[in-house]
């Protein structure tokens, strides 16, 4: 991957200079991908438990939501089949767009180490959704894509068929990447600001989980509290591509959808730029 | 040109204060109370291009703040910073292309891939042409000898090999700034003079300007011409090191070895109209301690005549003496009319 985008602009002519140094430092970000897409294939062990514990929770869920419906028909416009399919679809999703930066960029904080990241003439903020781009790149291959093959062996999970509804999905899945690594960014650079981040970190976890609608598909929460998850971010994450997946939105309805996440990547960087400068400004290396 | 420009630099750090107790557990709970410290204490110095200076002082002193605001790091609370024409904290991605950092106590490469890669990735990410990179790492390999080292992970790597990469890390893009914060920290005295080595010769060959933290004053010794030394966030001194010796190295002590036994009044009357002070050590030695006025050859002159001496070996006040000195008394400045009455101080250090 990185090869072609690394190669020197060779024979350097009175404008190359310029241009080949940032076409060096894009190649240096998309080596951040790539060394982290290698150092997670190093862990193997890792690799091949997470396979596992991936199809286990698309088990668990998917007996547990067969056990409700019974013999129901349908509960909150999902049928038992969309469900089960829903199910897979959230938790694969779930492999490409999780990631660690947050807990990363607090311990970086933390322990000091930040001063290196400072040092250099790059953005730390993007490096860091980089390394978590290529930690996503990992999962989407390396667990993903099995996990799904394994769970579409042992559950009637049914995908679509036509290829607008993957493109549609890729993209979308793209934005979960991104709204919940901004998440993740937010979460982790309040460590600047409170001496012990921990709380709100797994706060945050439980929060996407829950109200991203990866547990339970946000048309299931009491109406109330569904009018209230419409207008967060979090429902961007899971429940809105899993609906276009399923097939349950289809059409213009589409865009409507990617333009939601669009919207909230937008609007996510603000405090991601404030908190940033903020935090710049009281920066405090620990450890002398 | 000067490289570094310092006036009246100050940083505050807010720092949480912890109540105690319980009661006071659920205070801090509801209401934080901050008290504020300051690390550097309106500091000023400049530093001319191709200098090497040591900072020092001891833990705690500021000496790592102040290298974090040079290198865009922290902001400061107040005053201004200049490095290299820049501004570190205004415009810090491209001032850092212009500087090179080693932190001893923290790695700057990555901890899980080979030597190279990392080297291969910090030339993307400074910019550093293909051909510039080729020749000046195969420079600084040699330099250092890390042709074994390249292909092996970071992790896999002891202190001593560590620190000559992290020197290669922070000098790959050629920087005309070099700032080191406790560099030789941890090492052993081999690769400890290979660095120093490796830093003059930076230095002659390239002009590159290094500002240097350290506790081992034998860096400062055999790399500063100049040094600036903090006590609670002040500058207490700032100038040559030949100068500080002068000024605070209260003397000579010279160790006589004799081949008969020699006693300590027969010295004492030979050298009757100097300012001396002997001890014995037994029948055999006896140690003088000359003040730096005197001339140690005028003290020579009267014994070596008289007695049987077998050897005699003259000691210069080092260093870390005299440093340790201005620690304690917190101050670098000696008023003239103290000198006497130090002496009984600073003999103490010696004996």
């Amino acid at each position: 991957m990185s090869d072609s985008l690394m190669a020197p602009a060779g024979g350097g002519s009175a404008a190359g200079p310029q241009k080949s140094g940032r076409g060096l430092l894009l190649g240096a970000y998309f080596d951040f991908i790539r060394i982290r897409f290698l150092t997670m294939l190093a862990y193997r062990v890792n690799y091949y438990s997470g396979i596992l514990i991936y199809t286990l929770n698309i088990g668990v869920n998917y007996f547990t939501w067969k056990a409700i419906y019974g013999g129901g028909e349908s509960l909150g416009g999902f049928t038992g089949a969309q469900m089960t399919t829903y199910v897979a679809v959230s938790w694969m999703a779930r492999a490409f767009y999780f990631n660690n930066l947050d807990r990363e960029i607090s311990t970086d904080i933390r322990d000091g180490s930040i001063a290196i990241q400072f040092i250099r003439p790059y953005n730390y903020v993007l490096v860091k959704m980089m390394q978590g781009l290529g930690e996503g790149l990992f999962r989407f291959l390396m667990l993903m894509i099995p996990g799904m093959a394994i769970a579409m062996l042992l559950f009637p999970v049914q995908l679509p068929t036509e290829l607008s509804s993957w493109a549609g999905f890729l993209t979308m899945l793209f934005f979960s990447f991104l709204i919940n690594s901004q998440i993740n960014v937010l979460t982790g650079l309040s460590a600047f600001f409170v001496e012990n981040n921990e709380g709100v970190m797994r706060m945050k976890r439980v929060i996407v989980d829950l109200f991203s609608g990866l547990i339970v598909p946000i048309s299931l929460f009491p109406g109330w509290l569904s009018k209230v998850l419409e207008v967060l971010p979090f429902q961007a994450i899971t429940y809105l591509p899993g609906s276009v997946f399923t097939g349950r939105v289809q059409g213009t309805g589409i865009w409507s959808v990617l333009g939601i996440q669009v919207i909230w990547f937008l609007i996510l960087l603000l405090p991601i730029i404030a908190l940033y400068r903020a935090a710049r400004k009281r920066l405090f290396v620990q450890g002398g | 040109m000067n490289a570094i420009e310092v006036q009246d630099l100050r940083k505050t750090f807010k720092v949480q204060k912890n109540r105690e107790g319980l009661k006071g557990a659920f205070a801090d709970l509801f209401k934080r109370q901050y008290s504020e410290v300051t690390a550097v204490k309106d500091i000023h110095f400049t530093i001319p291009q191709g200098e090497i200076c040591g900072y020092i002082g001891e833990n705690g002193a500021g000496k790592s703040t102040t290298i974090k605001m040079l290198t865009g790091i922290l902001v400061p609370t107040s005053g201004s910073v200049k490095v290299g024409g820049y501004v570190p904290y205004l415009e810090r991605e491209r001032f850092v292309q212009e500087i090179g950092v080693v932190f001893g106590q923290r790695s700057q490469l990555w901890w899980d891939i080979g030597v190279i890669e990392s080297f291969q990735l910090l030339r993307k990410v400074y910019r550093v042409p293909e051909q510039d990179f080729r020749k000046r790492l195969d420079e600084l390999v040699e330099r250092l000898a890390l042709q074994d080292l390249l292909n092996r992970p970071v992790r896999k790597l002891s202190l001593g090999q560590r620190m000559r990469c992290e020197l290669v890390a922070a000098l790959l893009h050629n920087p005309a700034i070099l700032f080191l914060d406790e560099p030789t920290i941890g090492l052993d005295i081999v690769v400890k003079s290979e660095i120093r080595d490796f830093l003059r010769d930076m230095n002659r060959e390239h002009g590159t300007t290094i500002l240097l933290t350290t506790h081992d004053l034998q860096d400062i010794e055999a790399l500063c011409s100049r040094v600036i030394m903090l006590d609670d966030g002040r500058i207490i001194y700032d100038g040559g090191l030949e100068e500080l010796k002068q000024r605070w190295g209260t003397g000579v002590e010279v160790q006589f070895q004799f081949g008969t036994p020699t006693k300590l009044p027969q010295l004492e009357q030979w050298s009757a109209e100097m300012p001396v002070s002997w001890t014995a050590e037994n029948e055999l030695g006896a140690k003088v301690w000359i003040p730096r006025d005197l001339n140690v050859s005028d003290l020579l002159a009267k014994v070596v005549g008289k007695a049987d001496i077998t050897d005699i070996k003259i000691i210069e006040t080092n260093t870390d003496d005299i440093v340790r000195s201005i620690y304690q008394s917190g101050s670098a400045e000696k008023p003239a009319e103290q000198t006497a009455a130090d002496q009984d101080g600073k003999e103490a250090v010696h004996v």
